[in-house]
């Protein structure tokens, strides 16, 4: 059913349709919507059987997902930024384990210094947890996704994170089409666990795994998301036949057919990214876009694929990868190895920084006239990082960076409108 | 696309009112995106929403800077904040005050962009009149349908009712109702003048 | 079984004898029914009191939930002997995840088993005293405070042993571990820090507090019983000597544990929403020279560089434990 409504609001009803069992949540922005309306359809009784555990903290978050899909239960929980790095102890643990954990990440810059807007540091410091990484570019995917992730993760027996940009989809209010509870049943089976803890059949999870082990156990892990470059696009497919709508899957594709330069990006970011691809090509430019839906597995093959017949390839990341640059990009050079490509890394978006189309036109015009630098970041005050830099020079007790900025941040605006 | 920023303070209903104004344009088989310019919670404070129409898929990111219409849900930021930047020059203002333009020392903006798309709203009296809170957004939105056509008080009142329920809604549609007739009478007095 | 009066010990050892008892009445690990929930085969060293007290509590608690327990293990001793890879001492469904998050694991299982309905399916969760004091503490408040259907029991060694012997949170003032040599002017643990769960526990309001230690075991599986008869967050602590950690023999495992109780050291009670309910009495007071001389965490008490101000210290801590808790009869301490 097609609705008006907030992102946040509208994956709370994905999830509820996916008969969670557990929900376990503690709050955070920008993910705290979520779990409020899952909150309240546990408690009206609109959502049941389900128990919805306030938790002191989001360590305890995860590791009550931990002990409940241990013990047979669909599981889930939601967590942004600091949250997520709070519980990432049991992260590790619950993927460790082989528990089809599902959680959403409202995807939200890590501090210091604090801030609570969008970029993607927190689910990218998961990289390496061995949770599968989905990452939506509008609210109607993020409920598809949420969706797909039940079944993927379960069918894996792996936890999944789907990831979507806090504030900008979560906050936003805009059209979504709602599943029925039907069209849900007839894709999610009920859980069916490949390890349970039932007094039944008592067997122990959890032993200590030594040297002689624990590279075989790991391996398995990796080999579960090797698995999933197989599923995800399967289980995407299989979407778009019960549900009609093309949602998830590795990649995706757009005016990519004769480009020379493809934009590569993960997120909301898309969406602005094909806006100026479209006003570029209408000026002739041969430009196209890669997004990556799945981060975790990353679908080298695919990206590679779509990257091969390219000149140059832009990869707008909303990380950074301190002392080295984007982890994407980075992670691209590995899937176009043997290429001759030439491939850019800009840097945007970091704390919640608009991206505007002026900004990214811009940069894609350098890109295409070689005038870009390998790592660029995008509307970055070079006047008040120099200055700082300066004052770095020239005293000792320079003082805390974040306030010297905000300070001569303020200095410019006054100056600007004063 | 049509954008339209709104400027109020924490309290004041402004990122609601940009939600209602997506639902009201969803009522009408429109696409639109509503969203906030996102920060900590707290009364009083400064805040932006933003809300997008367009008749296809919005996949646009960015922040509204150059709006095609501005609600102003609070006069003393007018003093404080620079709203009017980035407003196309054909564009809409909707100002929540008791007070003409002129009197709030905005006569310049009178002179440079006419009276037929320039309105001032007592939205709060509205508020505390109907809904007996001084909440200016339902009132506004209605007026802002009224000065730009964007939306039938239909679609509106689908908006409130699917916001509120009971009593609030009530007071609600009798507010916007009135909201909407003001400006409308506004708009033929200036169409007169 | 209710909590019973018998007259009558072995000599020397103030331990029931089973034997003497009518069938019904014994103790469940006297019992040939009892489920063997921590195998043996296990890697525990000799003389281990944890090893001891969680297989008393576990049996108890399988006797009393009718076999239908999972238990929940915070990482340390206990979780580590147990589950040798790929071997398991376990015959209870058994999930270790990590060091600090045991309560909040088991709160996921009690949540599973309600919502699918299989009340009958009780939740234990165990750790060691730095498990439950130190790093899982947080989550061990939440799960007190949400009042979850979990029954937590801490095996307190007071210390933390699996690491190499650090001090934990509930290490005794004066004690000796790797970080806190008898070295300088306040050798061992320091006086004044510290922290008392089982009153923090108490003060949280839940249904069952209780303390036990490996020297009363008939009392310890009353404990462990009774609190599987009620529902919501439950607590015990087990004082559980470690021979390694302590540097004592291991045969005196269970005399040191009695010689705990019988100075005051450990007071041993239990107590319901928030109030205490019953005591362990004293039955024949000792000084606290003779809990702990035969340790060898305390050697530097004694001898030639003795401390005799810090051992009058922990009397006198052992003694407010004593007025506090009520653990001398009337009698006994008018007649001091």
């Amino acid at each position: 059913m097609l609705k008006q409504m907030e992102g946040s609001k509208a994956v709370a009803e994905a999830v509820a349709l996916c008969r969670p069992e557990v929900i376990c949540a503690y709050p955070i922005s920008p993910q705290t919507h979520i779990v409020e309306a899952l909150g309240e359809m546990v408690k009206s009784g609109e959502l049941q059987p389900c128990e919805f555990i306030n938790v002191e903290s989001e360590f305890a978050a995860m590791s009550v997902a931990i002990g409940s899909s241990a013990a047979g239960a669909r599981s889930y929980t939601a967590t942004a930024s600091q949250g997520l790095l709070f519980m990432v102890e049991a992260v590790y643990n619950a993927s460790g384990l082989g528990l089809p954990i599902v959680m959403t990440v409202a995807n939200r810059a890590i501090g210091a210094p604090i801030n609570i807007w969008n970029d993607h540091s927190d689910s990218i410091s998961q990289r390496d947890s061995g949770w599968m990484q989905l990452f939506a570019e509008t609210n109607q995917e993020a409920v598809d996704l949420h969706i797909q992730a039940f079944k993927l993760a379960e069918e894996l027996s792996m936890p999944v994170m789907v990831c979507m940009d806090g504030f900008i989809l979560t906050h936003a209010f805009e059209r979504v089409d709602i599943p029925t509870q039907e069209q849900v049943d007839a894709f999610l089976p009920p859980y069916e666990p490949r390890q349970v803890l039932d007094p039944t059949d008592p067997i122990s999870i959890g032993a200590m795994v030594g040297p002689e082990a624990f590279m075989e156990v790991r391996y398995l892990a990796h080999a579960k998301q090797l698995q999933a470059l197989e599923l995800i696009p399967q289980y995407a497919a299989e979407f778009k036949e019960k549900f009609g709508r093309d949602s998830g899957g590795l990649v995706r594709t757009y005016r990519t057919e004769d480009a020379e330069t493809i934009i590569v990006a993960m997120g909301s970011v898309l969406g602005t990214i094909k806006d100026v691809v479209d006003d570029m090509r209408a000026q002739g430019h041969k430009i196209g876009v890669l997004g990556i839906i799945s981060f975790r597995p990353f679908p080298m093959q695919q990206a590679r694929e779509a990257l091969q017949h390219c000149k140059r390839f832009v990869v707008v990341e909303k990380n950074l990868a301190v002392g080295l640059g984007g982890v994407l990009y980075t992670t691209l050079r590995m899937a176009v190895a043997g290429l001759k490509l030439t491939g850019y890394t800009a840097i945007a978006g970091l704390g919640g920084r608009p991206i505007p189309k002026s900004s990214l036109h811009k940069l894609f015009l350098d890109a295409e006239q070689g005038a870009l630098e390998p790592v660029t970041f995008v509307d970055l005050d070079w006047d008040v990082v120099n200055r700082q830099l300066e004052r770095e020079k020239q005293n000792r007790h320079s003082g805390p960076i974040a306030e010297n900025i905000l300070h001569a941040k303020g200095m410019s605006s006054s100056a600007k409108f004063g | 696309m049509f954008q339209i920023r709104v400027h109020g303070r924490g309290g004041q209903g402004v990122v609601t009112a940009t939600e209602m104004l997506s639902v009201a344009a969803f009522e009408e088989g429109r696409h639109a995106q509503a969203f906030p310019s996102f920060g900590s919670e707290r009364t009083g404070a400064p805040v932006v929403a933003f809300c997008r129409l367009d008749d296809k898929e919005i996949r646009l990111r960015e922040p509204i800077m150059q709006p095609d219409a501005l609600i102003i849900q609070d006069p003393t930021l007018l003093h404080q904040i620079d709203v009017f930047a980035g407003l196309k020059a054909d564009g809409y203002v909707l100002l929540n005050s008791a007070h003409s333009f002129d009197q709030l020392g905005l006569g310049e903006l009178v002179q440079r962009m006419g009276h037929a798309r320039l309105a001032a709203l007592p939205a709060t009296e509205l508020g505390i009149k109907h809904i007996g809170r001084p909440i200016p957004n339902v009132p506004l939105i209605a007026g802002f349908a009224a000065l730009s056509g964007m939306f039938k008080l239909e679609s509106v009142v689908k908006a409130i009712n699917e916001k509120f329920s009971g009593k609030v809604a009530e007071g609600n549609i009798a507010a916007a109702a009135e909201a909407y007739e003001l400006v409308k009478q506004q708009m033929k007095e200036a169409a007169h003048a | 079984m209710g909590y019973q009066t018998v007259k009558f010990y072995q000599t020397g050892t103030y331990t029931v004898g089973n034997r003497l008892l009518a069938p019904d009445e014994r103790s469940v690990q006297a019992g040939e029914r009892r489920s063997n929930s921590i195998n043996s085969g296990h890697r525990a060293c000799q003389g281990c009191g944890e090893a001891l007290g969680a297989r008393y509590a576990i049996d108890a608690a399988m006797a009393e939930s009718n076999n239908q327990l999972i238990a929940v293990n915070a990482t340390g001793c206990l979780e580590v002997f147990s589950t040798p890879y790929p071997e398991s001492s376990w015959q209870v469904p058994w999930i270790h995840s990590l060091f600090g998050n045991a309560p909040a694991v088991a709160t996921g299982v009690a949540a599973a088993m309600k919502v699918k309905g299989r009340s009958e399916v009780r939740v234990v969760a165990q750790g060691g005293d730095g498990g439950t004091t130190d790093i899982g503490f947080g989550c061990l408040s939440g799960m007190f405070e949400r009042n979850d259907d979990v029954l937590y029991i801490c095996y307190d060694n007071e210390a933390y042993m699996n690491t190499g012997v650090q001090r934990s949170s509930a290490t005794p003032p004066t004690a000796r571990t790797a970080t806190t040599m008898p070295v300088g002017k306040e050798p061992g643990n320091v006086f004044g820090q510290g922290k008392n769960v089982p009153e923090i526990a108490m003060a949280h309001g839940i249904p069952y507090v209780a303390t036990a230690t490996v020297a009363d075991l008939r009392d310890l599986e009353y404990k462990v019983r009774k609190a599987m008869k009620m529902r919501g967050a439950r607590y015990i602590q087990i004082f559980v000597p470690c021979p390694l950690g302590w540097g004592a023999a291991s045969h005196d495992t269970i005399k040191l544990a009695r010689l705990a109780k019988e100075t005051g050291m450990f007071p041993v009670f239990e107590a319901e929403h928030g109030e205490v309910t019953g005591v362990l009495k004293i039955r024949n007071k000792q000084p606290i020279e003779e809990y702990l001389k035969p340790q060898k965490r305390f050697a530097h008490l004694f001898g030639k560089h003795a401390h005799p101000e810090m051992v009058a210290h922990l009397q006198a801590i052992a003694d407010r434990n004593i007025r506090k808790y009520g653990l001398l009869d009337e009698e006994k301490v008018n007649a001091q």
